[in-house]
C-alpha cells in the first residue's frame, strides 16, 4: 500500500507549503482552512490561498474541476501563500496532473490510490497510471487507499449513506497531515461539534475518520515524523485568522462605529467581491443596512442616495462592475458626496478570469469616467491590512467629501492570514463635514479652506434645504452654472481637492535600503511576494536594493519623487502590462523606470522575481 | 412642553429662487404648482421632503422646489431615492421621472422599486416623446408616430405604464391628466398618505414635440365624456350626463348607458382600489374608452422598510454583539505572548 521510495532524513523546517487538491466536491477548501487555523493557533505565521474553478460543480474527475487550497506555515514571517509545494495531497488523478508542476523535486505527494482507477485516469487524460509508469520517480509518493480506509473506519457508524462516507475522506487526509506536522486534532474536532450540532452522527463520523488518518500516519513508521515547525516570532497580542474580504467588511464596520455613522452598502453579487456583501448582511445587530440591488448601477446609485441622506455609504464590486458604475462615480464627484467603491480586481477585460487575480483595473480606477473626474485611489496589500485600508477609505471619503476607490484583488481577498485584532479605540479619529445649522452666507458648496471639502447638509436638517446634481455647479451658490470660466475653475478645484489629500496620508517608506542601485516598486496585493523576494536579496547580501510598496496611488505620497530619486534604477512590478509605471512616468521626469509585468491571472513567484532582479543588480 | 405642531406652510415656502426654464405652455408648470400647493397640506416638515430626479425635461423639477433635492443621472432616480429612503425612512421621498427616464434607460430600477414596495412616491411625466433630446420616440410613443428618430413612423409597440407597473407589483397606481391641477393636487396628497411605493402617471402634453397627444382625452370639452375618474367605493359612472357606466361582460369591461336595456346604477361596477388581485385594475388601466383616471389601485401591503426593521429588531434581540469589538474578539482567536 505504501511504497516509500526514498526515506528522507527528519528535518527541522522554518516554513512549509502544503497544497490540498481534489474534485471541487471533495472539501479541499475546508481541509486547508482547518489546517491553517490549527497552525495559527499553534503560533505559526500562516498565509493561505484557495484556488477553485469558476464552475460550481464541474464534472467529477475532470481537469478543470480541480479545486485546491494552499497553506504556507512557518516559524518565521510568512508574507505569501508560497510558490513551490513541499507536500501535495492529491485526492484524484486530475488533482495530481494539474498540480505536479508546483511540487519541489524530492518532496512528498500523498495520493488516494482508490481514486486512481481507469475512469479517473482517463478523465485526467493519463495514458498510463502515473503511480506505475515511473513518471513520479523524482518525488516521494505516499500511496494510501484513503477511500477504503475511510469506509472501513465508518463501518460501525449508523445512518450514513455512501455519499456521506465518500465525502469524509478529506478528513482522513487532514488527520495524516496533522500527525506529520505535530498538530493536534482538537481544534478540528471542536469545529465538528459546532458545525454538526444537530447531526450527531456526522460529528462521530468525521471525528472517527480524522483520528483514523492521524493514527494511520502514526502507525506506519514508513512516514518519518520529519517536520517540526516551531511557533513564529510575532508581536504579542490577540490574533485571529482573517480572509481579505472579511477584513474589508470589518474595516467598514469599525469606521462606521468610530465615526458614529450608520453603514449603508449597495451591492450586486460579483466574483470575487461577493464575500464582502455576505459578511456585511450578517451584521444587522450593528444597524448595517446592506441592500442587494438589481444591478451594479443600482448598487452604487442607492449608495449615493444613502450618502446624500447622511450615511457612511459604500458599494462593492469587481472590474466589470466598476465599468458599469463609472457614470455614477462621476455623479458623486460632481455632487462631492462621500462614497467608497471597493473593487476586488480579477482578470479582465470583459468577463475575463473571474476567479483569478490581476491588477489591471488601476487605470480604470484612475480615469475610467467621462470628463475630468478625479477620485482618491488606494490599495490594500495583504489580507489583514484590507481592514486598515477599508477603514482608511471611509476616513478619507468622509474627511474630503469625495468618492474613494479601494482596490484589492482576488489574491488577497480570498487569501487569509493572522490579523492582530484592532479595537475601535485604537483606530484613528474620523472627522466628517456635516453641518447642523446654517451659517451666515451659507451655501452647499462652501468649502473647508484647508481640505477644500464642501460642507455636508443632510436632509432632515432645518433651514439647509438645497439641491445638488450632476450638472456643473456655480462655485459659490452651487446652483446650475454654464459659465465657461466657472466650469474651468470647478474642474481645477475638484482636482486640487484630491491633490491636497497628500497632506492627510502617510509618506512612503522604503525597506532594506534608503538609497542605492535598484528600487523594487510595487503596489497593492503583490506586497507579500515582492517583500519576500526583496528580503531574500537582502539576506543574500545585496545591500543596494531597496523596496517601496505603494498603498496610496491617487494622490501619491508627497515624498514619492524624493524616494524614487535616491535609486539609480527603479523596477515597477505589477500584475498588468505596466499601469502603475505609467502613472509614475506621467508624474516624474528623469527616472530610470523599468517594468516587470505578469498577466497570467497568477501572483508573482519568488523564483521568477529573484531571477529577474539579479539581472538588473 | 415643546410644540409638536408642524409649521403651516404655503406654496411659496416650497418655491425655490431658481427661474423655471420649461417651454411656455408646458404642463410641467401645472404639475409644479400642484405639488407646491399639495405639500403644505401634507403635514410634513419642509426639511424632511426630498425630491430625486433622473434626466429629462421633468427631471429639472427638484431645482424649482425649495426642499432637499438631487438631480441625478439618467434612469437612476428610483435607485438613488431607494438609498435615500432606506438610509432615513423618516424622510418623504419623491421621484420625478419621465417616460424615457423610467421606462427606457431606467426600466430595470423602475420595476424593482415597485416590486420592493419602498415607501416613496413616483411622479411619472408621460408625454410619449423625448423632449430634452429634442423629439425622438419613447417607450410610450405609439406605433406609426412620426418623430425625429422615426421619420417614417415608429415601429416599436409602446408600454402602457400602468400595465407595466401593476405587472411589476405596484401597490398604488393613479393616472391624471396634466391639465387638471385640482385633482392632481389631491392625488399627490393621497400618494403621500399611502404607505408603499405610489406611482402617479401624469399625461403631460409636450407643446413642442408632441403637442395635443392626449387632447382627445384631456380637452375640456371632451374630458367628462372620454375620461372615467374612479374613486374607491363608488360606481364607475362617467359622461357629461353621468349616464355611462362600466359593467363586466364575461371577461371584458363594457360601456353601458344607464336607462337603456333596463340598466340602472346597481348594475354598474363599484370601484375597489384596495383589492389585492390586480386583474380588474389591469383591465381598467388598459381601457381606451373611457380612459380611466384617478386612483386605480391602492392595495395596502408591507413595505420593504417594515420588513427590514422587523428583521433588524429580531437580529438585535438575538445577538450579543453591540460593538464591533464584540465581533472582532468573538469565535476563534488566539494569544501570542
Amino acid at each position: 500500500m505504501i511504497t516509500d521510495k526514498e526515506i528522507l532524513q527528519p528535518e527541522v523546517l522554518e516554513a512549509v507549503v502544503i497544497r490540498f487538491v481534489g474534485d471541487s466536491g471533495d472539501g479541499m477548501q475546508l481541509t486547508g482552512s482547518q489546517f491553517s487555523d490549527t497552525s495559527a493557533m499553534f503560533g505559526n505565521d500562516v498565509a493561505t490561498f484557495p484556488n477553485y474553478p469558476s464552475e460550481i460543480r464541474a464534472p467529477q474527475g475532470s481537469l478543470y474541476g480541480v479545486s485546491g487550497f494552499q497553506v504556507h506555515i512557518g516559524s518565521v514571517e510568512i508574507s505569501t501563500p508560497g510558490d513551490q509545494v513541499d507536500l501535495l495531497v492529491a485526492m484524484n488523478p486530475a488533482g495530481l496532473k494539474t498540480n505536479l508542476y508546483a511540487v519541489k523535486p524530492g518532496h512528498t505527494i500523498i495520493v488516494d490510490t482508490d481514486s486512481f482507477n481507469k475512469k479517473n485516469l482517463e478523465k485526467a487524460q493519463y495514458d498510463t497510471n502515473p503511480l506505475e509508469d515511473g513518471s513520479l520517480e523524482n518525488y516521494r509518493i505516499i500511496e494510501v487507499a484513503m477511500s477504503s480506509l475511510t469506509k472501513e473506519a465508518l463501518k460501525e457508524v449508523e445512518g450514513l449513506d455512501n455519499k456521506m462516507i465518500t465525502r469524509s475522506k478529506n478528513m482522513f487526509a487532514l488527520g495524516m497531515v496533522y500527525w506529520m506536522y505535530n498538530r493536534s486534532t482538537a481544534h478540528t474536532i471542536e469545529f465538528f461539534n459546532k458545525k454538526f450540532k444537530n447531526t450527531p452522527n456526522l460529528i462521530e463520523s468525521n471525528t472517527k475518520v480524522l483520528n483514523a488518518g492521524f493514527y494511520f500516519a502514526e502507525t506506519l513508521e514508513l512516514i518519518p515524523n520529519a517536520y517540526t515547525i516551531s511557533p513564529a516570532k510575532m508581536r504579542p497580542g490577540k490574533y485571529r485568522i482573517i480572509m481579505g474580504n472579511t477584513a474589508t467588511a470589518w474595516g467598514f464596520l469599525a469606521a462606521a462605529e468610530k465615526s458614529g455613522m450608520e453603514l449603508f452598502l449597495g451591492s450586486y453579487p460579483i466574483t470575487p467581491a461577493t464575500d464582502i456583501l455576505h459578511e456585511l448582511v450578517k451584521h444587522k445587530h450593528f444597524g448595517v443596512k446592506a441592500f442587494q440591488a438589481e444591478d451594479e448601477i443600482a448598487g452604487i446609485t442607492s449608495a449615493i442616495g444613502a450618502s446624500f441622506a447622511g450615511d457612511l455609504a459604500i458599494t462593492t464590486t469587481s472590474g466589470p462592475g466598476l465599468a458599469l458604475k463609472g457614470e455614477a462615480i462621476g455623479l458623486a464627484v460632481m455632487t462631492e458626496l462621500p462614497l467608497v467603491i471597493v473593487n476586488v480586481q480579477r482578470g479582465g477585460p470583459s468577463t475575463g478570469l473571474p476567479t483569478k487575480t490581476e491588477q489591471s483595473d488601476l487605470l480604470q480606477a484612475m480615469y475610467g469616467r467621462n470628463g475630468e473626474s478625479p477620485v482618491i485611489v488606494i490599495a490594500a496589500s495583504t489580507p489583514a491590512n484590507c481592514f486598515n485600508f477599508a477603514y482608511e477609505a471611509a476616513r478619507l471619503a468622509l474627511e474630503h467629501m469625495t468618492p474613494v476607490i479601494l482596490l484589492t484583488d482576488g489574491y488577497i481577498a480570498n487569501g487569509s492570514a493572522p490579523w492582530k485584532i484592532r479595537t475601535v479605540d485604537e483606530m484613528p479619529e474620523i472627522r466628517n463635514n456635516k453641518i447642523l445649522a446654517p451659517t451666515e452666507n451659507w451655501y452647499p458648496y462652501n468649502r473647508d479652506e484647508i481640505t477644500l471639502a464642501r460642507n455636508w447638509a443632510v436632509p432632515g436638517t432645518k433651514d439647509l434645504e438645497h439641491r445638488i446634481g450632476g450638472l456643473e455647479k456655480d462655485k459659490v451658490t452651487g446652483n446650475v452654472s454654464y459659465v465657461p470660466e466657472n466650469h474651468e475653475y470647478m474642474t481645477h478645484i475638484r482636482a486640487e481637492k484630491i491633490r491636497r489629500v497628500q497632506y492627510n496620508i502617510p509618506e512612503i517608506k522604503t525597506e532594506f535600503a534608503d538609497e542605492g542601485d535598484l528600487l523594487i516598486v510595487g503596489w497593492g496585493g503583490t506586497y507579500g511576494t515582492l517583500h519576500t523576494a526583496a528580503k531574500q536579496l537582502d539576506e543574500e547580501g545585496f545591500k543596494n536594493v531597496g523596496f517601496a510598496h505603494f498603498n496610496y496611488i491617487n494622490p501619491l505620497p508627497k515624498n514619492t519623487e524624493d524616494v524614487l530619486k535616491r535609486f539609480k534604477k527603479i523596477v515597477v512590478c505589477e500584475l498588468n502590462s505596466g499601469q502603475f509605471s505609467k502613472i509614475l512616468k506621467i508624474n516624474f521626469n528623469g527616472l530610470d523606470i523599468t517594468q516587470f509585468n505578469k498577466v497570467q491571472g497568477l501572483p508573482f513567484s519568488n523564483d521568477e522575481l529573484i531571477q529577474q532582479f539579479k539581472k538588473w543588480i | 412642553m415643546e410644540a409638536t405642531t408642524v409649521e403651516k406652510y404655503t406654496f411659496k415656502d416650497f418655491t425655490s429662487d431658481q427661474e423655471v426654464r420649461w417651454c411656455p405652455g408646458c404642463d410641467d408648470y401645472v404639475i409644479l404648482r400642484s405639488m407646491q400647493k399639495a405639500l403644505p397640506e401634507m403635514g410634513l416638515k419642509r426639511e424632511d421632503v426630498v425630491f430625486i430626479s433622473g434626466i429629462g425635461c421633468s427631471s429639472r423639477f427638484p431645482y424649482y422646489m425649495d426642499t432637499y433635492g438631487m438631480h441625478s443621472i439618467h434612469g437612476r432616480a428610483t435607485a438613488v431615492a431607494s438609498g435615500v429612503k432606506l438610509a432615513n425612512p423618516k424622510l418623504s421621498v419623491w421621484v420625478v421621472t419621465g417616460d424615457g427616464d423610467s421606462m427606457a434607460i431606467g426600466g430595470n430600477h423602475f420595476i424593482h422599486v415597485l416590486r420592493r414596495n419602498i415607501n416613496l412616491n413616483i411622479l411619472l411625466f408621460n408625454n410619449e416623446i423625448y423632449g430634452l433630446t429634442k423629439g425622438q420616440f419613447s417607450p410610450t410613443s405609439l406605433v406609426g408616430q412620426k418623430t425625429k428618430s422615426s421619420p417614417y413612423g415608429n415601429t416599436q409597440p409602446p408600454f402602457s405604464p400602468g400595465e407595466l407597473a401593476i405587472g411589476a407589483q405596484a401597490r398604488f397606481f393613479a393616472r391624471i391628466g396634466g391639465n387638471t391641477p385640482k385633482e392632481m393636487t389631491e392625488l399627490f396628497i393621497q400618494a403621500e398618505k399611502f404607505k408603499g411605493t405610489s406611482l402617479i402617471e401624469i399625461l403631460q402634453n409636450c407643446v413642442i414635440f408632441n403637442d395635443n397627444c392626449f387632447v382627445k382625452y384631456t380637452d375640456k370639452d371632451v374630458r367628462e365624456d372620454k375620461q372615467l375618474f374612479v374613486e374607491h367605493g363608488k360606481p364607475m359612472i362617467f359622461g357629461k350626463n353621468k349616464d355611462k357606466g362600466l359593467v363586466l361582460n364575461r371577461l371584458k369591461l363594457e360601456v353601458v348607458t344607464l336607462g337603456e336595456n333596463g340598466i340602472t346604477e346597481v348594475d354598474i361596477l363599484v370601484h375597489d382600489a384596495k383589492e389585492q388581485d390586480p386583474t380588474l385594475h389591469q383591465m381598467l388601466v388598459r381601457l381606451e374608452y373611457p380612459l380611466v383616471t384617478g386612483i386605480i389601485r391602492s392595495f395596502d401591503d408591507v413595505t420593504l422598510e417594515e420588513r427590514e426593521d422587523a428583521l433588524t429588531a429580531k437580529v438585535k434581540a438575538g445577538s450579543n454583539f453591540t460593538k464591533t469589538d464584540d465581533l472582532f474578539f468573538s469565535g476563534e482567536t488566539y494569544e501570542i505572548v
